[in-house]
Parts: C-alpha cells; structure tokens; sequence
C-alpha cells in the first residue's frame, strides 16, 4: 500500500488527500502543525491549522493568508483522507496532525512537549500505525527538571539581579518559549519589560484567550530608566547586539532545552542558562511514542540516528525523514 | 559536599573576577577548616594521582543509567566531557547528602586508589544515588582528575586574605611547598600572627613613571644616577632565616621557577632582600626574553632548558642588610653595600651590579639612548641622587625614560566584542599588513582608542561585516590604525612570521586609505639582525 505521506521536494505531501503537512515551499494546500518559521512557511495558497493557532499563524503569514481553521474535536475528509487536529503542547495551537485513510492512520506530531504549560493546550497521545516523530532532545542527556523548580531558579536569579542591582535579561524565542516564560515567573517580583518581536506575540496570545502578567515594550521605557527591578524577555538573536546596552548593567540567560549541557551554556557566554523546553525530553519521546501504539515510526530533525536505533533495538519499525525541520539553538 | 558543588557552580557561572571572589569569600567564611583546606588543593589545581580507570567508570556509570553503550557514546559526543556526561546520564538521586567536602574526599575519594574493584564499584554508585546533578558533576571531575574551574591562584588567596584579614603576600608564601590539606594547616594560613608570616614577606616595589617634557628639565645631570632599563622580570631576592624568596613583582612567589638564584641565595647574608631584574643571560648579555618565556611555560625545568636558558638578576638595589630595613637610606648607601655584596658573590656569576652610565650631559645621553635597541634594553632609568626606596609608583625621584616603540600601519582585519563593560562592542582587534596584493594578519589589539572612537569602530564593523566566525566577524579592510610596539621577534607560530611585544593601537589613521598601509618587507626590515 502506498504510504500515507512521502516527501517531495516541496514537503511532506499526502497523495490520497492531495496536500502537504509543513510544506517547505508554496504549495496549494498546507496543513500546519504550528506556526514556528520551520514548520510554516510563507507563499501557501491554503492552510489549515488549529482553532487555537488562528491568531499566531495569522501573525507569522500576514493578513493576506488563506487560512482556515477546524477544531480540536472535529474531523475533515480532504480528498477521502480523513484529517483531524490534536494538541501537541509545544506553543498555542500547536497539533499533530492525524491521517486516516482506508483504516491506515498515520499521525505527525510536529513539535511536541509532554508537560503541561498555561500557555499551550496539553498535549494528547493518539494511537496510530505510524508516527511521524520530531527527535529534538533524543538523547537520554536530555531530561527536564520539573517546571516549578525550573522556574523557581528564574524567579531567584531575577531576585538575586534586583540585590545586586542588575537588570535581568532573559533570551527565549519569542513565539512560544517567552509566553510560557511570561506566564510562568512570579510576576509580584518587578516589572516585565519585552523586546518588540516578543511583545507583538504576547498580543496576539491574548487575543487568543491566554491570559499573561502585563509585560511593557521596552522601547517605551524613557531614557535613564532604572532596569534593575525589570525582566527583560528578548529573542536570543539580541544577545550582544546594540540593543542591550540600554539595560547595563545587566545579568543575561537563556531559557531553552539546550541549556542542560554546560557547554552549550559557556559557548554562549550568557551569566545563566535555563533548561526550559518547548520540546520533548528523552523519556518524553519514548513515552510518548509508546502511547501512540504505533508499529512503524519515523522520526524528523533532531537526534535522529541514535533514537531509530533504540527503536529498533526495542521491536518498531523506525527510520528516519529528511525533512527540512531545523534544531536551531534558537528556536528552543 | 553541597557547599563546594555550589561554589563550583557559582565560580562556573560567572567570569567576572568580581563574583568568582565574592562566590570564594562567601564559601570560606562559611566552610569548616577541614573542608576549606580540601577545597583550595582542588581550586589551585592540585589533584590526586589516578585513581581508577576510565574504562571501569564508564562501564558502571553505563550499568547504573541503564543506558547501552553505544548510547553513552552517542551521549558522550553530544556533551564533549566525560564527567557530565556520566552526572547527565545517571538517574535522579535516591537521596541527598549533607556529608562535608573532607568525608567525600578522605573516606570515599582517596581511597578509591587502593580498593578493589567492587569495593570501588559500591562506593562510587553509592554515590552517585545520593548526590544531585551539580554534586556528581563536581565528584565526576575530582575522580577523573579533570578539576578545573576558571580561578587562579591569585584570585584564591586574595579571597582567602579578605576573609581572614592576613595579607595576601603572606596567604601566598604559606601555600607554597608540599603541604598536607589538613585542617591544622588552614588554621596556620589564615592565621594573623605566625612565626614564618614575615619570614619570606617582599617589600612593595617602588615603580617609576615616564618622564614627562623633556630630560633638560630635571636639572643637572649630575644629581642623577642613571642605569638601563632592562626587560626582563621585576623581582625581590629575599634571604632569610637561611631560606631563600623569590618574589615576582605580580608578588608571586617565583623561587621554585628559578633554582640557580635560590641556590645564589645561600651565598648571601642573614637578612638580605635585593631588589633587580631576572634575565636570560650569556656571555655578558641577555637573550632574547622569547627565551626567558620559553622556560616560564615549562612545568618541569629539566636539564636541559636550564643550560639553554640560564638567568641571572641585575641588581637595582638593597631594601635590607643585615636583617635592617634600609629603604630610607640615601640611594648612594645603598648601592655601596649592594655593590659590595655583587663583589662577594662574583664567582658565581648570578648576581650582576646593574651598571651606571654617566654621560656628561643630557645630550650625550640622548645620543647614547640611541643604543638601547642594539643593547637590548628599552632605554633608561633615571633615580635622583640621596633619594630613598619608595613604596609604589611615584613621581619626581624615579623616572623611566623609554625608548620611542617601533610604529607602522596597519588595517583593521576582524573585530570581536570585548569583556566586562566593553561585552556589546566590538574592541577587540586584529590588524594585518600588506603581503604582495595580501593582507596578512599580523597583530592584536585591545587598547588605544577613547571610548568615542571605539563606538564608531564598533558601527562600523556592525556594518561592514563580511563573514562571522562564532564572535569574531571579518570586516571590509578598509580602516588604518598607526599601532605602537615594543619588540619585534622572528615566529613560526604567527601567520605573518613575526611576533610583536605589547602591541597598541597609537591612533586612528583616518587620513590614510588600507593601500597605504605598512607592508610585512616594512616590518621585516625592523627584525634584529640574524
């Protein structure tokens, strides 16, 4: 039989529904897991993503865009394929997208992250005969501390700044990882100043029902403000650039996964890194693939190589997926 | 335990010198003699022999994660370090320890060299249940003998000196030589009143600024004795309690680096300190000091370097005869009793009298400083007659008068941010000079520029980058500096062939275009003959 999905030049493509999930390049029909710039790309005639999502994605393709949006609990029949949408806990809206076509269910999971956040909708295991999995985090390396210590070290590290009389700048990729950020620091510590790029998502998640702390734009901040109370939420592509110098004297940190290897943390040159993830954990992927029931899994961008071996070493049918998904640094 | 991973953490966390002592004075207000005494041996970088083999360790370390070995190794090329890897791999901890640094390290760590294998084998995953990442991380290293964190000695007993209100000088002496980490040895370092504290202690250092306007205006040349400078390194001998101190003027104790001047020593009299320059010497003149730092980078000075490299000390002056501090004598005095001493110890050939030059008149010592290149010294010192030993840089009886530094031109290559207060600009640069239609890189540099020169070298590197490499960016070779330097030497290791010694930036050549910039036949033609 043929396979449910394949990948074409111009992306993951569906030829019994005649549609892409995650194109690549432009293509007449998208279906979005989320809006992250790997996942959806500009120039799509179509797209169809989660209810939840409308606002981000809406943000990321511009007014233009054609999308349309179905709900967590309905089905679609595009082209006799029968799609649906489920969270997948990584931002708002994010989902995996489930295929089922002549009682071969396939489903994609995009990014995904197995704890719970205020800022995403939980994540929701699916059972399938194959599972399209990111790899991200696929080393057993790669374990979270649970959030409320993760977030208790932000909370004294930024009360440790206000002692000392320094503002706290942390860099988290500013669709996602700030909003969880945001909403999850003790906001009774000092104010919440964002970067612009951060600020416009922190609309847009509010428009779409996600309630956060009041966070200020830095750039209304008058000249000579006093930043040794403030947090300072701003993408990683800041850190070093002219913006910064506004806030000295500062302390600055990263909030992302890969901050659980030390040297990664040094590379950067940062005072603190944050092992805060949108993504899975080692054992959040194999949990998580477990619970799917799937036989044959397929695994995208991240460590790909040594998690279709333990696959493999542990009974399923696993390869890997040349997809174009990038493990940026920045974009966790 | 918990004390000494949180410090590690603490110190790992930061490179600002400010927080690293801060992070140091808190842990040894805090921490037991017995811990603190462990704690500085690993921080001033002393580790135990091995102790067990890294193939055992990973084995158990794979056993206890219950992770295939393959998957270590997928693991181990992910992180790049053993000890993480092992303290990422392991499952969380059963429990949590409040045992101190000098139990983990006496009873656990130490003896793990003369165990058995599966007693190691216990005790270390017995370990590891009960210790949280940054412990384990921490224990990993002290196992695999791979402690290191970003502090050096220095920074060690300045925070041990703040703490315990003794001066650093003295800290530094008593953690000198093989002594045992033992909680009675903490209380003798950090102890105020000891027997050996001003056994070895330097005197400060009297330092002299560049004259300023022109030699005519001191006067007659006759109030003056004026000796060379030479390059080499500022030290006090000291001789004392038939002992023998070698003090840099960084006040590091240096007798260890220098075994053929401590050996000087013992021809001295009880209760001498001498105040001169250590110089690779041969045959009446120095060598290059390439040489001298050639035998500091050695660890072990074998036979061999130090026939290739023997020192000597040009004597400047005499802080202490006769176990008297005699600093407020005339200079005079003092150079008559430092000259009889060089006369005693002639034979040995180490203790050379720096030489006095006695030009009739300003002019023909200028015309003699012309020399200083070909001597190979930077130029001279000037010390008024009848003045005394002064403590620290000070203006009117000291000056240097050094020689003009070679300049050239040269283009401004790459550029990278600086540290500290400079980190979001770019300050930091390497300059390269014309090779053929080439630019090669040929020197860095860090200083020179006022701030407001700076921020429009820093916009433009923002925006004539060409490429990035991680913090360094490549720029479009276009801006001039004149750059100042003190001595030129043939090197092998440098792209261009040639090392500079403490280059500068002089000035902004904003008149002059990169095609005009100093070419490497410029340069080469200033390289000492040979």
């Amino acid at each position: 039989m043929k396979p449910l999905l394949e990948v074409t030049p111009d992306g993951l493509y569906c030829a019994q529904g005649d549609f892409y999930v995650d194109p690549w390049c432009p293509v007449e029909r998208a279906v979005i897991t989320h809006a992250h710039s790997d996942h959806a790309r500009p120039g799509s005639k179509r797209y169809l993503t989660s209810a939840p999502g409308v606002g981000v994605l809406r943000a990321r393709m511009g007014s233009d865009a054609c999308i349309e949006a179905v709900a967590h609990e309905d089905t679609l029949d595009i082209g006799g394929v029968r799609v649906s949408l489920h969270p997948a806990g990584h931002i708002l809206g994010s989902a995996q997208v489930r295929l089922e076509h002549a009682g071969e269910v396939w489903v994609v999971s995009g990014d995904y992250k197995i704890e719970r956040d205020r800022t995403s909708e939980a994540f929701e295991p699916i059972r399938c005969h194959t599972f399209v999995t990111e790899s991200t985090f696929g080393l057993p390396i790669y374990r979270w501390r649970p959030q409320p210590e993760v977030f208790s070290q932000i909370n004294s590290w930024w009360r440790g700044n206000q002692t000392a009389g320094k503002a706290s700048v942390v860099f988290a990729y500013s669709l996602g990882k700030a909003q969880r950020l945001i909403a999850g620091v003790d906001p009774s510590i000092g104010p919440i100043f964002c970067h612009g790029a951060v600020q416009k998502m922190n609309e847009v998640y509010r428009e779409s029902g996600v309630p956060l702390p009041a966070t200020l734009y830095a750039g209304d901040a008058e000249r000579g403000y006093d930043w040794s109370r403030a947090l300072i939420v701003a993408p990683p592509s800041c850190n070093g650039s002219i913006w910064m110098r506004k806030f000295h004297p500062a302390s600055t940190a990263f909030a992302s996964g890969w901050m659980r290897v030390r040297g990664t943390r040094r590379r950067r040159s940062l005072d603190r890194g944050f092992a805060l993830s949108d993504h899975a954990d080692w054992p959040g992927l194999l949990g998580a693939i477990e619970a799917t029931g799937a036989q044959q899994v397929l695994v995208t961008h991240g460590y790909r190589a040594p998690l279709v071996k333990w696959l493999g070493e542990h009974g399923l049918e696993a390869r890997t997926l040349e997809t174009r998904f990038e493990n940026e640094e920045e974009t966790d | 335990m918990k004390l000494f991973a949180d410090l590690y953490t603490a110190l790992d966390e930061t490179t600002k010198t400010s927080l690293k002592t801060e992070a140091l004075t808190t842990y040894f207000a805090a921490a037991p003699p017995a811990d603190a005494v462990w704690a500085i041996h690993f921080l001033i970088g002393r580790r135990p022999k091995r102790l067990i083999e890294t193939r055992k360790l990973v084995e158990w370390a794979i056993a206890e994660a219950g992770v295939p070995p393959w998957l270590f190794d997928e693991s181990y090329q992910a992180v790049g370090d053993l000890a993480e890897t092992i303290s990422l791999l392991l499952p969380d901890p059963q429990y949590s320890t409040d045992l101190p640094l000098h139990y983990w390290v006496e009873e656990r760590l130490l003896p793990l060299a003369r165990w058995e294998d599966d007693r190691r084998r216990e005790s270390l995953v017995s370990a590891w249940r009960e210790m949280n990442d940054s412990q384990r991380f921490v224990w990993n290293k002290l196992i695999t003998g791979a402690f290191r964190v970003g502090v050096s000695q220095s920074l060690v007993v300045r925070a041990l000196a703040q703490v315990s209100g003794v001066a650093a000088p003295v800290i530094s002496h008593r953690l000198m030589g093989d002594w045992q980490p033992s909680p009675e040895f903490y209380t003798r370092l950090i102890a105020r009143e000891s027997e050996d504290a001003d056994v070895s202690r330097p005197y400060p250092f009297f330092l002299a600024y560049p004259i300023e306007g022109s030699v005519d205006q001191l006067g007659d040349i006759s109030e003056w004795q004026i000796e060379w400078k030479w390059d080499g390194i500022r030290s006090q001998l000291v001789r004392r309690n038939w002992r023998t101190f070698i003090w840099s003027r960084g006040e590091e104790l240096v007798t260890e680096r220098f075994p053929e001047l401590e050996a000087l020593g013992a021809l001295l009299p009880e209760g001498t300190v001498i105040d001169g320059e250590i110089l690779p010497w041969r045959g009446g003149h120095p060598l290059p000091f390439a040489q001298m730092q050639r035998r500091i980078g050695r660890k072990v000075l074998g036979p061999k370097i130090l026939a290739d490299v023997p020192v000597v000390i040009l004597a400047y002056d005499l802080l202490e005869w006769n176990g008297r501090d005699i600093r407020e004598q005339p200079i005079e005095e003092r150079r008559a009793k430092l000259a009889a001493l060089t006369d005693s110890t002639r034979d040995s050939g180490r203790l050379i009298l720096s030489p006095v030059v006695t030009p009739a008149s300003w002019e023909d010592l200028t015309a003699l400083r012309r020399e200083s290149r070909d001597r190979k010294v930077e130029g001279f010192m000037l010390k008024r007659h009848g003045s005394p030993y002064r403590v620290g840089r000070r203006r009117g009886d000291w000056w240097k008068w050094k020689i003009e530094p070679f300049s050239i031109d040269a283009v401004l290559l790459y550029a990278q941010p600086g540290s500290g207060r400079r980190a979001s600009l770019f300050t930091d640069y390497t300059f390269g000079v014309w090779d053929g239609d080439k630019l090669v890189p040929f020197a860095k540099a860090y200083s020179g520029l006022t701030d407001d020169e700076i921020r429009k070298v820093d916009a433009f590197v923002r925006r004539n980058t060409i490429e990035k490499f991680g913090p360094v960016r490549s720029v479009k070779p276009e801006l001039v500096f004149e750059l100042a330097f003190e001595g030129i030497q043939r090197s092998p290791r440098h792209r261009s062939g040639i090392a500079v010694r403490f280059p500068r930036i002089a000035r902004w050549r904003e008149d002059k275009p990169a095609a005009e910039a100093d070419s490497l036949e410029t340069i080469r033609a200033l390289l000492p003959p040979g």
